[in-house]
């Protein structure tokens, strides 16, 4: 059987905002298992944006139950959900979220730096490790300014992989970049993703990038409207090759 | 997350913005350099008073006549004669912490040696006046008490009364010079000592025995002072109230009766003239401590800033996995580096400022351990005090918000 690493059950989230109460998330429930890739799309409104803080434990459900990795998030105090960020989620922003002035090997060392568990010299091999897997071997002591979009969403990548999470939660990962870049992230996470059987959740609102993914999630006002597995999954490193050639990098 | 963890965060973090870093220190700095800088200059100050005090003989006491009534008028204490040779037999026979003593008779008149003339002091004393007052020879021999029973017309003779009566550079040992009518032979002369801290030249004078100016020339059989040697410094207090016991028994003064003389000491003076630095370093001393305070509100009104700066930042370390109290302990430390940081340069800025004053301006200066020490020390609460708000301010924002701050 395989392993759930999401279980989310009748899952509520409301801000009381004033005198009003905002019913962001109304009820929503379901699984994802290890090594799955899923995208969730909604439109802005859709809840999609608290629907992924909760993912990454950076907030709680008001009602309902989210089980990460078979561990009950709602009970957790504010710094058990720290650590459960650092040991079990691997976070991709839109806006990549380097440190500035910072190395690519320093920037991608930095979870390992809150866990009191890993020597330097084993942060180090990871950190190369981790930018290994991402293709920026050579790159280890450029700083965010030296490198290109897409490079640095890839040092961003690679920063998710080094604490060996259950889960990469990446939010509009794609959303500053061009085609043809967010093609190569698509090709790095679906590599990550059948080549090292990660599990990857990707929030989007891009058609184009949910269909590179093997099951999509939409939502609508707070509840789920369509849950569907993607029977013909497309390649995005098919898609890079048929793109015409372009001079820059 | 360990502390080595900590400090490299912390300093990777100073290290992204250097000149800031080193603008929030130099408050620090300045205020920890003027801090030790201003308590080297006072305590220097100090020492060099107690230094001169101290070759004055600092265990050195005095007894003059006091000042009494006389039929409803009160005379002055000089014109009082009380003091005599039996006081001195009395301390020398009764006083147990007292080593030596001396009376002393001084007269004014002119040093005369051929043509050349200087008005100067005499000093009738005892052999024992020269270590009470701990002074030394050049050259030649002291007298002593044979000189002093036989009233020996021999002297000793002061550096500026050598340079005026003796200027081209003659030996003056074995010459004799007349002091108003009476003729002295030069027996020794006495090492210089400069001026003391009231200006005072302490070389204008000459010193015979305290027979001789009694009987040739003030004919007088009261002393005008009499100076006695505590055992040390810190028996002083019991010296003086022995002596003035012995001294009243000798006057025969009743209970009721007030001394008619009055003992003192030099470290009344030295108290009253180290209260009187001390209140400098004191006032030096908060002068600094307000800059070193200053520059801790730099430093709160940087971190603050920077807080705000970096929330995105903050927003990313809590979302990989930084507890509250790690980010907490981040901008604290970062605080506290700033501040110890910018305490070492101003302990070695201190030195060097301290090194210049003394070289340029040639003032004395000393460098208290104690200043060193204690202005690190507040340097470090400083960086903790100021640091401590802005860094809670950090730890206690909420991730999705600094995540999404612009």
């Amino acid at each position: 059987m395989t392993k759930k690493i999401l279980e989310i059950k009748e899952l509520k989230r409301e801000f009381i905002m004033g005198s009003e109460t905002v019913h962001a998330l109304r009820g929503i429930s379901f699984d994802v298992n290890a090594g799955e890739f899923v995208t969730i799309m909604g439109s802005s409104g859709s809840g999609k944006t608290t629907l992924l803080n909760i993912l990454g434990c950076l907030d709680k459900p008001s009602i309902g139950n989210y089980f990460l990795d078979g561990v009950d998030v709602k009970s957790l105090s504010r710094d058990e959900l720290a650590q459960l960020r650092n040991h079990k989620i691997g976070f991709v922003f839109q806006a990549y979220n380097l440190l500035p002035r910072t190395t690519a090997l320093e920037d991608v060392e930095l979870p390992l730096l809150y866990n009191k568990e890993i020597s330097a010299a084993d942060r180090r091999d990871r950190a190369i490790r981790a930018l290994e897997a991402v293709k920026l071997a050579d790159r280890h002591d450029h700083t965010p300014s030296q490198l290109s979009g897409g490079q640095q969403q890839r040092v961003a990548i690679a920063r998710a992989l080094v604490n060996e999470p259950v889960m990469i939660l990446a939010d509009e990962a794609t959303g500053n970049l061009d085609s043809r870049t967010s093609y190569e992230i698509m090709a790095l996470m679906q590599e990550l993703n059948t080549k090292q059987g990660k599990t990857i959740v990707f929030v989007t609102h891009e058609p184009d990038i949910a269909s590179f993914s093997g099951r999509t999630i939409q939502l609508r006002d707070g509840i789920i409207q369509k849950d569907s597995k993607n029977e013909n999954m497309r390649s995005a490193k098919e898609v890079l090759a048929g793109l015409p050639v372009t001079e820059d990098y | 997350m360990s502390l080595i963890n900590l400090i490299r965060i912390a300093l990777k973090a100073l290290q992204r913005n250097k000149l800031r870093a080193f603008l929030t220190m130099l408050g620090i700095i300045i205020g920890v350099g003027s801090v030790i800088a201003m308590v080297a200059i006072g305590q220097g100050s100090k020492q060099s008073i107690h230094d001169q005090l101290s070759n004055m003989g600092t265990n050195m006491i005095t007894v003059q006549p006091s000042s009494n009534i006389n039929g409803g008028v009160r005379i002055a204490g000089s014109s009082f004669q009380t003091l005599t040779i039996k006081d001195i037999v009395a301390l020398k026979a009764g006083a147990q912490y007292i080593t030596e003593v001396s009376p002393a008779v001084t007269s004014r008149g002119q040093a005369i040696n051929g043509a050349l003339n200087w008005p100067t002091t005499m000093s009738g004393v005892a052999p024992e006046y020269l270590d009470i007052r701990k002074l030394t020879l050049k050259d030649g021999i002291a007298f002593t008490q044979e000189d002093v029973l036989t009233s020996a017309k021999v002297c000793l003779i002061g550096q500026t009364v050598i340079t005026n009566l003796f200027p081209n550079g003659e030996n003056p040992i074995g010459k004799v010079i007349r002091f108003g009518r009476i003729p002295f032979q030069i027996i020794g002369t006495l090492s210089p000592k400069g001026f003391n801290a009231f200006g005072q030249d302490q070389d204008d004078l000459l010193i015979a025995p305290y027979t001789t100016v009694q009987k040739r020339i003030l004919a007088t059989i009261y002393y005008s002072n009499i100076y006695a040697s505590a055992a040390s410094e810190a028996v002083t207090d019991q010296a003086v109230t022995e002596m003035t016991q012995i001294l009243r028994d000798s006057h025969r003064l009743r209970a009721n009766e007030d001394n008619d003389f009055t003992v003192r000491t030099q470290q009344e003076l030295i108290a009253t003239l180290s209260s009187t630095s001390g209140l400098l370093t004191v006032l030096l001393t908060v002068v600094a401590g307000i800059s070193l305070v200053i520059g801790g509100i730099g430093i709160m009104n940087i971190m603050y800033v920077s807080v705000t700066e970096r929330t995105k930042e903050i927003g990313l370390r809590m979302s990989i996995g930084a507890r509250g109290k790690d980010i907490l302990m981040q901008f604290l430390m970062e605080a506290v580096i700033i501040s110890i940081t910018g305490g070492v340069i101003g302990v070695f800025l201190g030195f060097v400022s301290t090194q210049v004053v003394t070289l340029t301006l040639g003032w004395p200066t000393i460098i208290s351990e104690s200043s060193v020490v204690l202005s690190f020390v507040v340097c470090a609460i400083t960086g903790i005090f100021f640091g401590y708000y802005p860094a809670q301010k950090a730890s206690r924002l909420d991730p999705i918000e600094a995540l999404r701050y612009e």
